[in-house]
């Protein structure tokens, strides 16, 4: 049946980003800061709207997609990550464009994207949903059309994506050509109806689509587009290439391998363990290096990345019970995380739109010039790192223990001593911040009221997650359980 | 479960955190306002402590003042009780609880003399007193740790921002090393989780569970070296003890205190905690192994010491010395030698503070610490120079002093289980003698150096400070019962201690 009241909160985010396209038509002289509120009281909406769905009966639409708890999770996440970016890019962009309609419109089209991913239920409406974002994505990425590194980071996105989605689309097809199907769960009761063991097929099936949203959610060896297109992209784009499509990913990623790759399971779950320890340790590592800091950022997300492999790795080697409770955790990693990477970056921005200085060495003295901001980046970055008090410790000691399964210790033990690598370079930032007088000249100053009020929001959500984490955690775990109660309606997983 | 006195933990654990929340709205300006806030809350904290340290039972239970807030629990693979905000307090713990303070108020009354963005200091000084409290108080796996990270932390900044010579060196191997360490014990506690299958973090459950085989003997042995080397680093486990030198000697004056006096005891308070109490078979088969280090380290200290000239340094490494001393009583896995270790860990808690309090104020004047720049430093400050003389002898373990009780029952149990290594730990203790008497023939007397007939004599503050740590040298000197009566049911109650 067509319902189509199931995504009413997502017509409101595509009315929105036409209403705002519109409008510039329109009025062509629009203040491009308006077009930004207008786009954060858009995702708003889209959040309030998305409330009702909380704990309601799935609701499935045409076997292509499902709303449940996964699917109204990711919805809010979506909507707040539009919202937060929207109030973050207002004077950004308002000082570096004058057309900003397509922008906006394309920030609630790529969040619409990422919802459609952790709906979709069946593999060419997920490619197509994950498109939908990539496309928004590339524009977005480029959209400072006078800088040549905009140019060029949207560019190299480009060129790597349609790679990357010829090899996922590869993958699907090879899939289907083996079991007939592109539903998840008809892929898993082919895969379990298979007799004689696994085909070459399969397993090659299998690879292509690792490999392919491996490149999305960039885990390394499929990561060096990632670097320059953070560094080339406007600063709120980066801050949302590390929130949104990072947590899209690993929504398709979740649906897709609890659903469907599970059955076989067997196949994927070293390569996926092997991914996380590549991806964690090369994140880390090359972090260490960057005198810029977004493609600090960029490594450190990488890394991050790696962690969030693990509760995959987990799916694939524990017990039902385990997988489950390493999603949750997942989820709850990736909660932490966004916000405190939005922490991150709308201080970056407010520092950004004073200095124009996006190294490290920019930040000296900061502590001096700009406390507030000084302590939202410490408390973001030591959040990333794992510190008590802010959201990543708990996140992060939940997410590793609950991916704790009798074949995966080396690989937690691998990300506690990735963490440990990652603390060197987050403290140079602070070293840089804290230690050192500012730069001659350089006098105190206060934030746009706008970001300094959006940075203390996030703060605050990032000392929350991280003092008191249950309700989060309860939300995460019915996202989770929804998840499963899908997969237990087939004939999933083999013993 | 929740008791009254409770809530005097609860009220030790939050005073700090909330001293450092106030002070985030003073005004940079308000120097005096930040000092005398800090002040009062520094003296009720020490108000609470000698509370908790009188009001716990040498007679009763093991645990007492027990209070569980639940935090996170029945959700994910969190059971019942999976995560509580569980606190409580043994034998061990309270008298470390008093340790803790005396020495940071002693350490805010100090920090006194700082102009430098003196209220960040204060800011991040509470949030590391915070940190300790809460790691002496926590019955929970995963406040254990959330609290013992929150005490190293802080420290990268205190030193890095407010230290002396090649601070940024110090504070970032301090740092680093101190958190790699952490990086062992947080694979232990997955570890340890993982394998008791529980879905709790409530550690007497998994007390229970490491005597009661739930962990494996070889699991325990296993996991026992991430607890045993991770908690090591900060108690300066030789041979990785090295950030202890650098980091003492570039760190701010109450910071060295509260550092040398406190912090490196959580390191071997976690070695109990987590080591000793969780994996009990695991501890036995590797207290040997732990024995040579903390002798190699008590000898090595010593040693070390005797040929530096900085006063720092030769603190620094006598520090490492005297933890090695802990290290060796908790090896023995002897109730009088653990009982030793809890003595001496208070002991040279309250003795290094005096000697750190006492270096930053010849300091602060002198812009020197090298021994042989001074000479006849008595004529000129005689009470400076008493106060030095009580702590070295400490140090040197003379009888009516703390260093004495500690030491005694370290050797004494050392001698009933290893005797040869009863016999290092002397000769260890003779070293001492020597590079205590060298530097008093050094500084103290002799020829006065002209350079120095300015100096200053102790200030009152500092005469308070170094007048309160005395006293507690004293008392555990003099009379010793109450502190060996609290201990002697927690020691005896570690699963593995023989008596």
């Amino acid at each position: 049946m067509r319902d189509f009241t199931l995504f009413i909160p997502e017509f409101i985010a595509i009315s929105g980003a036409v209403a705002i396209l519109a409008a510039e038509l329109i009025w062509p002289k629009i203040r491009k800061d308006y077009l930004a509120y207008a786009t954060a009281a858009g995702a708003l909406a889209w959040l309030i709207a998305a409330i009702p769905y909380i704990g309601d009966t799935p609701g499935d639409f045409e076997g292509l997609l499902l709303t449940d708890d996964f699917t109204t999770y990711f919805r809010i996440l979506a909507a707040g990550i539009v919202m937060a970016i929207a109030l973050i890019s207002a004077h950004y962009m308002r000082d570096r464009t004058s057309t900003a309609g397509e922008y906006y419109g394309l920030l609630l089209v790529a969040g619409t994207g990422m919802v459609l991913m952790a709906a979709s239920r069946e593999l060419l409406t997920a490619y197509i949903s994950l498109e939908l974002l990539s496309f928004s994505l590339y524009i977005l990425v480029g959209y400072l059309k006078r800088d040549r590194l905009s140019n060029e980071a949207s560019l190299k996105y480009i060129l790597l994506g349609a790679f990357s989605s010829a090899m996922l689309l590869y993958g699907i097809s090879l899939i289907y050509g083996v079991t007939g199907t592109t539903s998840y769960e008809g892929i898993a009761e082919a895969l379990a109806a298979r007799e004689g063991g696994t085909d070459a097929a399969t397993v090659v099936g299998i690879m292509l689509i690792v490999a392919g949203v491996g490149f999305k959610v960039s885990a390394a060896p499929f990561h060096m587009w990632a670097p320059d297109a953070y560094q080339g992209a406007p600063l709120p784009i980066t801050a949302f290439l590390s929130t949104a499509s990072k947590a899209a990913g690993f929504a398709l990623i979740l649906r897709l391998f609890t659903g469907a790759l599970v059955v076989d399971a067997v196949e994927w779950r070293a390569v996926i363990a092997a991914l996380a320890a590549i991806t964690m340790t090369a994140g880390n590592l090359l972090a260490i290096q960057q005198s810029n800091l977004k493609r600090l950022v960029a490594y450190s997300s990488i890394g991050q990345v790696g962690y969030m492999l693990i509760a995959i790795a987990a799916i694939g080697y524990g017990d039902a019970a385990t997988a489950e409770n390493a999603s949750s955790a997942l989820l709850l990693h990736i909660v932490g995380y966004t916000v405190s990477t939005l922490a991150l970056f709308t201080a970056l921005t407010a520092h950004y739109n004073r200095t124009g200085d996006d190294t490290i060495a920019g930040l000296r003295g900061l502590a001096e010039t700009q406390p507030f901001l000084a302590l939202v980046i410490t408390a973001s970055l030591f959040s990333f790192a794992g510190l008590p008090f802010f959201a990543g410790f708990a996140t992060k000691l939940l997410l590793f223990q609950a991916s704790m399964t009798d074949g995966l210790l080396w690989l937690v033990g691998l990300a506690a001593a990735n963490s440990f690598v990652s603390l060197y370079y987050y403290l140079m930032i602070m070293r840089q911040m804290y230690l050192f007088d500012p730069p001659e000249g350089q006098t105190r100053f206060r934030p746009a009221p706008l970001l300094g009020a959006l940075a203390g929001l996030l703060l605050l959500g990032v000392l929350f997650i991280g003092v008191y984490p249950q309700p989060a955690f309860e939300a995460t775990d019915r996202a989770a359980s929804a998840l499963f109660e899908v997969s237990a309606s087939g004939l999933l997983r083999l013993p | 479960m929740d008791t009254a006195q409770g809530y005097v933990l609860v009220t030790a654990l939050a005073l700090p955190l909330l001293a450092a929340g106030v002070l985030l709205f003073v005004p940079g300006s308000q120097k005096m306002t930040a000092r005398y806030f800090s002040a009062v809350i520094g003296a009720i904290l020490l108000g609470l402590s000698v509370y908790v340290f009188l009001a716990y039972q040498a007679s009763g239970e093991v645990l007492q003042m027990q209070l569980r807030w639940p935090w996170i629990e029945n959700v994910g693979f969190l059971g019942e009780n999976g995560i509580s905000l569980h606190l409580g307090v043994d034998g061990i713990s309270a008298l470390l609880t008093l340790l803790t303070g005396v020495v940071a108020f002693a350490g805010t009354l100090i920090a006194w003399k700082l102009e430098y963005r003196a209220k960040d200091f204060f800011i991040l000084f509470w949030i590391l007193i915070a940190g300790v409290y809460g790691t002496f108080f926590a019955l929970d796996l995963f406040f254990f740790f959330f609290f013992y990270e929150l005490a190293v932390v802080p420290l990268y900044m205190l030193i890095g921002i407010w230290g002396s010579t090649r601070k940024e060196y110090g504070a970032m191997k301090l740092t680093l090393m101190l958190v790699g360490g952490s990086v062992g014990i947080w694979i232990g506690i997955f570890a340890v989780v993982h394998e008791a299958g529980l879905g709790t973090f409530d550690l007497p459950t998994l007390w229970a569970a490491g005597e009661n085989g739930l962990i494996s003997a070889e699991t325990q042995k296993i996991i026992f070296p991430f607890f045993a080397v991770g908690c090591g680093v900060l108690a300066g486990l030789w041979p990785l003890h090295t950030w202890s030198p650098d980091g003492h000697m570039s760190a701010p004056t109450s910071v060295s205190m509260v550092h040398a006096g406190v912090l490196m005891k959580l390191g071997a308070f976690g070695i109990i905690r987590l080591g000793i109490q969780i994996l009990p078979e695991g501890a036995e088969f590797w207290m040997p192994a732990l024995l040579v280090l903390g002798t190699i380290g008590a000898l090595y200290g010593a040693i070390a010491a005797l040929t530096q000239r900085d006063f720092k340094l030769i603190s620094g490494y006598s520090s490492v010395s005297h933890m090695g001393y802990v290290l060796i009583g908790l090896a023995t896995l002897h109730e009088v030698g653990v009982s030793g270790a809890a003595l001496q860990m208070f002991s040279h808690g309250v003795m290094t503070a005096l000697v750190f309090l006492l270096i930053g104020a010849l300091y602060d004047q002198a812009h020197t610490r090298d021994l042989s720049d001074f000479g006849g430093v008595a004529k000129v400050m005689p009470l400076w120079v008493i106060a030095y003389v009580v702590a070295g002898l400490a140090n040197v373990g003379l009888p009516g002093l703390s260093g004495f009780t500690a030491e005694f029952h370290i050797f004494v149990g050392a001698f009933r289980t290893y005797p040869v290594f009863g016999g290092l730990a002397i000769l260890a203790a003779a070293i001492a003698a020597a590079y205590m008497l060298r530097m008093f023939g050094v500084v103290f007397f002799g020829p006065l150096n002209p350079r120095w007939k300015d100096l200053k004599d102790l200030s009152p503050i500092e005469t308070i400070s170094a007048v309160l740590l005395i006293l507690s040298m004293l008392a555990m000197g003099l009379w010793w019962s109450p502190f060996t009566d609290r201990l002697a049911n927690t020691v005896t109650s570690l699963p593995g201690v023989i008596s």
